[in-house]
C-alpha cells in the first residue's frame, strides 16, 4: 500500500509544472510592472519622496521712459530655527534677540518650540542676515528672499501700486501687469524619508526660478516729481482735500505723469498717514487704506464743468450748427423750460461771437449750441468721441462715465450737460477725450505700459493700444486748437500762459454735490504747443478753500508745470505768434 | 556519520541492518537543496538588513537589529535541520497523533491567552520565548496527513475517504483561519495538493481550480454580491476594492499596496542597487516583513526579482526530485506537503506584492523576517532532506 507509484510521480511532476507556470506568470507580471509601468511608478515615488522648497522669483522691475528704475527688489532674509538641530539654545537665543532686536522671551519661545522649523523673523536686512549666517550657529537658518522696493517711495504711488506678502501685485500697475512682472518660482527638490527628514547625499534637483519681466512704462520720473511737487504746493496753499495732475501725450495717449496728492508710502503701504485718527476696527482700517490707495484720476468721477465745453464746442463745429463768428447774446442767464440757468457772470457777457463765448466760458452760448445740436446729435457725438464708456487705460478700477440716459435727457439736462454739469466723468476720460479732439481728431487710449522685457533682454512684448479711430475732422480739430489757444491767450485761461509757448486750454470750476455745501472742484486742462500739441495736462483741485475759480488757482499750476516740462521735453519756443496773440486779446 | 548510523540502527533495526551486511548501501543526500536553503536564507538576511536598517536604526538605535535576531534563529534552525535530516523520516510518523492534538491545543491556547503584537493575537510564549503556533500547525498537518493518507492506501480514492481527510483538516484550518486568514488559506492549499497527489481523481480538482479561476476573474462582482447578502464584511470588500483599484481606494488601505507598487516600479530593469531603496525609509510599513519582495524589486530590479523566483523554482524542482524518488508514498507525501507549503507561500506573497491578488499577510519563505517561520521552515527542510537521505542509490 505504501508505495510511491508512477501515477504519484506523474502528479508530482504535473504539480511542479503547474507551479513553474505560476512562477512564469508572476515573472511576467513583474516584468510588466518593472519595465512598462516603471516610469509611471517611479514618477509617483519621486513625487512622494521629494520635498519641495520654493525659491521665489525676482519680480520684474518697473522702469520709466528714461530707464530709471522706479520699482525694484531688495534682498531680505528670513531667519528661522530648527529645533532638533540647535546645540546651544542659550547662545542662539542671546544672539538672535540681540541681532534682530527682538525681546529675549519671544526668541526663546521660538527656539524652544518643538517644530520642524520655526520662523523667528522675516524681512530682515541682508546685512543683518549675513552677519547671523556668518556666525554659523547650528540650527539657525537664514534664507534669502526678495522684497519689493520702491526707490522713490511715494512717487506715483497710486499708479505703481505695491505688492503683498507673496510678492503679488495689490493695486495699480503691479496688479495690472502681474502676469508679466511676477516670474516663475523655482524649486529645490530634496529627497526625504517618510517622516520628511532630508536624506543625506541624495541628489538635489534644482529648478531655477525665472525672474519676472521688466515693465517699461511711459511715466517720466522728472515730470512726475515736478507734477507732484506742484500738486502738493497748491494743495497746501489752498488747503484742498486732494489735487491731481495728469500729464499725457495727446498724440499717442502715453501718460507722462499721474500725480494724485496726497500720495502714500509704497515701502510702507499699510500705515495710514500721520494724524489719521486711529480706526475703530478692521473694517474701518481697511476702508481708510482703500481710500488712501485710491487713484482719483481713474477711479473717481466728477462733474467736469466748463472744461466739458470743449466737447460741446467740438460737436457743434463738427455738426456745422455753429461757427466761430456766429453771434450770441448773454443776458447773464438762459431760461430753459421752467428753469433759469445762470451764467457765472451775473450781469451777462452781452453780445459776443462763439469764439468770445468760449473765451469767456459763457454758459448761455454753450446752452444755445447744445440746443442747436439736439439730444440725438449731441448724444451721437458723445459716443463718437468715446466718452460714454471707459478709456481702457491699463490701470485697475477705472470708473465709467455717468451720463443721463438718452431717453431721459430733456431740455434742461441738455442745457446743463452742454456746459459740463449734471453728469460725471473721470479725469482720465476727460483728458483722453480732449486729447483726441485736439490731436487732429484721432481717439487715443491713455496708457502707461510700453513694453515688457525679459530679464535677459529679449523683448517679450510691446503693448499695443487701440488707436486711430477718427472721431473728428482734421479741420474741426484745428479750429478747436485755435479756440483753446485763444482761451489762454486772452480769455478765462490767461493765467495758464507761458512766455514763449503757445498754450491752449480751458478752465473749469465745478460745484460739488450737494450744491448747498458750496464745495468746489477747480480744474484746468491745457496743452502745448497749441498748434501741434505734444503734451496735455489736466489738474483738478478738490475742495480748495478761499478763491476757488479754476482760472485763478488751477491754470497757474499748469502754467508752472508747462514752464518746466516743455523745455525738458525739448519742445521749442514759438515766440512771435504767442506774443502777438497775447497782444490782441490781452 | 556515526550519529546517523546509530539513529538508523535504532529506528529500523531489522530491515536496515541486514542488507547492509550484504552490500554497502550508498545513500542520497540532496546537497543541492541544502545549499539552496542556505543561500536563500543568507540572501534573506542581507535583504532584511537592507530593508530594515533604516527603521531599526530609528527605533532601536541598531541598524542590524532585525537582521541579527533573524540570523541567530536561522543559524539555530540550520542545526535543527541537519539533525532532523539525519533521522529516518518514518520516525516522525509516531508523532502524528500527538502533533495533531498539539495543534488544537496550541490554536485554542493562542486564541485564549495569546500575546498581542501589533494588535493581533498570534503569539504564544513563555518569558522571552514566543512563537506563532500557526507555523507549527502547518508542519504538524503535513506529517499527520501523510500518515493518514498512507494508512488508507488505495482507499483514498474513495470519495468518502477523501472527505474524511478533508474533515480531519477542516476544523484545524478554521481555527487557524480565525486567527490568521492567510495561514488558513495556506493550510487548505496544502491539504488540496496532498490529496491531489495521493488520489486518482481528476474532475473534482479540476472543478476546484476552475471555480477558483472564476472567483478570481469576477472577484469584484462576487464581492459586491456577497456583501449585499451579508456574507462578506465591508472591510473584506474594501480589500477587494483596494486590490482592483488601489489608487481610487488609497484611504481604505490602497496606500500600502501603492507603496509596494512604487517600490517595484521604481526598481526598473536593474534596480537602484543594494541598500539604495527609498521606499524602505518609512514609506513601506514593515518593509522587512511581508513586503520584502518589493524592496528586492526596488534594489535589485527585475533581474534580481526574477532570480529570486528562479531560486525558489529550483528549490521546488529539488522537492520534485526527492518526492519522485522517495522510497515510499509516506516520504513522497511529506515532501509534497512541504513543497505545497513553500510554493503556495512564494506564489501568494509575490502575487500580493505585485497586487495580483487582494492583500493578505503572507511572508516570503526564508527571506521575510520572522523567527517562527524560519525555524519551522528549517524543520520542514530537515524532513525533506531526511526523505532524500533514505533514497538508496544503485551501486
Amino acid at each position: 500500500m505504501n508505495e510511491n507509484r508512477t501515477r504519484h510521480r506523474g502528479r508530482i511532476t504535473f504539480l511542479f509544472l503547474a507551479l513553474a507556470v505560476a512562477a512564469a506568470a508572476l515573472s511576467g507580471r513583474l516584468a510588466y510592472l518593472m519595465v512598462f509601468r516603471s516610469q509611471y511608478y517611479s514618477e509617483k515615488a519621486e513625487d512622494l519622496h521629494q520635498r519641495e522648497r520654493t525659491i521665489k522669483a525676482a519680480r520684474g522691475e518697473i522702469i520709466d521712459r528714461n530707464g530709471t528704475v522706479i520699482a525694484s527688489n531688495r534682498t531680505v532674509c528670513t531667519v528661522s530655527v530648527i529645533h532638533n538641530q540647535i546645540q546651544d539654545p542659550e547662545q542662539v537665543t542671546a544672539v538672535l534677540s540681540e541681532k534682530l532686536g527682538l525681546p529675549e522671551e519671544q526668541v526663546r519661545a521660538r527656539v524652544e518650540k518643538r517644530s520642524s522649523r520655526e520662523i523667528v523673523k522675516t524681512n530682515v536686512d541682508k546685512a543683518v542676515g549675513d552677519s547671523i549666517r556668518d556666525m554659523g550657529l547650528a540650527g539657525v537658518k537664514v534664507d534669502e528672499d526678495y522684497k519689493r522696493y520702491y526707490p522713490y517711495d511715494s512717487l506715483a504711488s497710486k499708479v505703481l501700486g505695491f505688492t503683498g506678502g507673496d510678492n503679488q501685485g495689490i493695486i495699480g500697475l503691479e496688479v495690472k501687469y502681474e502676469e508679466y512682472l511676477k516670474g516663475t518660482g523655482g524649486k529645490i527638490l530634496t529627497m526625504t524619508d517618510a517622516a520628511g527628514i532630508e536624506i543625506e547625499n541624495a541628489a538635489e534637483d534644482r529648478i531655477e526660478p525665472i525672474p519676472g519681466n521688466d515693465l517699461y512704462v511711459s511715466l517720466d520720473v522728472n515730470i512726475q516729481k515736478y507734477a507732484e511737487q506742484a500738486a502738493y504746493q497748491v494743495m497746501e496753499k489752498k488747503k484742498a482735500k486732494q489735487v491731481s495732475i495728469l500729464v499725457m501725450n495727446p498724440k499717442n495717449g502715453e501718460i507722462l505723469a499721474m500725480a494724485s496728492v496726497p500720495e502714500f508710502h509704497l515701502n510702507d503701504p499699510f500705515s495710514l498717514p500721520e494724524g489719521t485718527p486711529a480706526p475703530q476696527d478692521e473694517k474701518e482700517q481697511q476702508e481708510l487704506l482703500n481710500r488712501m490707495w485710491r487713484n482719483p484720476c481713474v477711479s473717481d468721477t466728477y462733474e467736469p464743468g466748463s472744461t466739458f465745453k470743449i466737447i460741446t464746442a467740438a460737436a457743434g463745429l463738427e455738426e456745422g450748427v455753429v461757427d466761430l463768428e456766429d453771434h450770441f447774446n448773454c443776458p447773464g442767464f438762459r431760461i430753459v423750460e421752467d428753469r433759469k440757468i445762470r451764467c457765472h457772470k451775473t450781469g451777462g457777457h452781452g453780445s459776443e461771437t462763439f469764439l468770445q463765448g468760449m473765451m469767456n466760458s459763457c454758459n448761455p452760448v454753450l446752452i444755445d449750441v447744445g440746443q442747436r445740436l439736439g439730444v440725438d446729435n449731441y448724444y451721437k457725438y458723445f459716443e463718437q468721441f468715446g466718452l460714454m464708456g471707459k478709456t481702457g487705460i491699463d490701470l485697475p478700477g477705472e470708473a465709467s462715465t455717468i451720463m443721463h440716459k438718452k431717453e431721459n435727457m430733456g431740455a434742461v439736462e441738455l442745457a446743463t450737460v452742454s456746459f459740463g454739469q449734471s453728469f460725471q466723468v473721470t479725469p482720465v476720460q476727460l483728458a483722453a477725450t480732449v486729447s483726441s479732439i485736439i490731436n487732429g481728431g484721432i481717439r487715443v487710449t491713455p496708457h502707461l505700459g510700453v513694453k515688457a522685457v525679459s530679464a535677459d533682454g529679449t523683448v517679450i512684448r510691446e503693448f499695443e493700444y487701440p488707436r486711430g479711430e477718427r472721431i473728428l475732422s482734421e479741420e474741426t480739430s484745428a479750429r478747436m486748437r485755435y479756440i483753446l489757444e485763444q482761451v489762454v491767450a486772452g480769455g478765462s485761461g490767461k493765467n495758464a500762459a507761458v512766455a514763449g509757448y503757445r498754450i491752449g486750454g480751458k478752465t473749469a470750476t465745478s460745484e460739488k454735490l450737494p450744491r448747498s455745501l458750496k464745495k468746489y472742484i477747480s480744474s484746468f486742462i491745457g496743452f502745448a504747443p497749441a498748434d501741434d500739441p505734444q503734451v496735455l495736462a489736466l489738474i483738478t483741485i478738490d475742495e480748495p478753500e478761499g478763491v476757488y475759480y479754476g482760472g485763478t488757482i488751477a491754470a497757474p499750476v499748469i502754467a508752472d508745470v508747462f514752464k518746466n516740462i516743455l523745455p525738458y521735453l525739448g519742445i521749442p519756443e514759438a515766440e512771435e505768434e504767442s506774443a502777438s496773440a497775447f497782444r490782441i486779446y490781452g | 556519520m556515526a550519529g546517523r548510523q546509530q539513529q538508523v540502527r535504532q529506528e529500523e533495526r531489522p530491515p536496515q541492518t541486514q542488507p547492509r551486511k550484504k552490500k554497502r548501501v550508498r545513500r542520497f543526500y540532496n546537497y543541492s537543496l541544502l545549499f539552496t536553503v542556505i543561500f536563500v536564507t543568507v540572501f534573506g538576511l542581507i535583504m532584511i538588513y537592507s530593508a530594515s536598517s533604516y527603521t531599526a536604526q530609528l527605533m532601536y538605535g541598531d541598524a542590524g537589529y532585525f537582521m541579527k535576531k533573524q540570523a541567530l534563529i536561522a543559524a539555530g534552525g540550520l542545526v535543527v535541520m541537519v539533525i532532523i535530516s539525519k533521522i529516518n523520516y518514518h520516525f516522525f510518523a509516531k508523532f502524528a497523533a500527538l502533533a495533531y492534538v498539539m495543534s488544537y491545543v496550541f490554536m485554542i491556547a493562542v486564541s485564549l491567552f495569546g500575546r498581542v503584537v501589533n494588535g493581533k493575537r498570534r503569539w504564544l510564549g513563555v518569558g522571552p520565548l514566543s512563537f506563532q503556533p500557526t507555523e507549527f500547525v502547518k508542519v504538524a498537518l503535513i506529517v499527520t496527513l501523510a500518515v493518514v493518507i498512507t494508512r488508507m492506501g488505495g482507499h483514498i480514492n474513495r470519495f468518502k475517504n477523501m472527505v474524511m481527510v478533508g474533515v480531519m483538516a477542516l476544523p484545524l484550518a478554521v481555527l487557524v483561519a480565525a486567527n490568521n486568514l492567510s495561514s488558513g488559506i495556506i493550510i487548505c492549499g496544502i491539504v488540496f495538493v496532498m490529496l491531489f497527489v495521493a488520489t486518482k481523481k481528476k474532475l473534482i480538482f479540476g472543478a476546484c481550480v476552475g471555480a477558483a479561476g472564476v472567483v478570481y476573474c469576477f472577484a469584484g462582482q462576487i464581492g459586491h454580491a456577497l456583501e449585499a447578502i451579508g456574507l462578506l464584511q465591508s472591510y473584506q470588500l474594501e480589500r477587494i476594492n483596494v486590490w482592483l483599484n488601489p489608487e481610487a481606494f488609497s484611504q481604505e488601505g490602497g496606500f500600502q499596496v501603492l507603496q509596494g507598487l512604487y517600490a517595484i516600479g521604481s526598481g526598473g530593469l536593474l534596480g537602484k542597487g543594494l541598500g539604495e531603496s527609498v521606499q524602505k525609509m518609512g514609506f513601506l510599513p514593515e518593509a522587512q516583513n511581508d513586503m520584502i519582495f518589493s524592496i528586492i524589486c526596488e534594489e535589485l530590479g527585475l533581474f534580481g526579482a526574477v532570480s529570486v523566483i528562479f531560486i525558489f523554482l529550483f528549490m521546488i524542482y529539488q522537492f520534485m526530485i526527492v518526492a519522485n524518488s522517495a522510497p515510499d508514498l509516506f516520504g513522497a507525501l511529506l515532501v509534497v506537503g512541504v513543497m505545497a507549503h513553500i510554493a503556495i507561500q512564494v506564489i501568494l506573497n509575490i502575487a500580493v506584492v505585485t497586487n495580483s491578488i487582494p492583500n493578505t499577510g503572507i511572508t516570503l519563505p526564508f527571506i521575510s523576517y520572522g523567527g517562527t517561520s524560519v525555524l519551522f521552515l528549517m524543520v520542514e527542510m530537515g524532513i525533506v532532506l531526511s526523505v532524500s537521505n533514505q533514497i538508496k542509490l544503485e551501486k
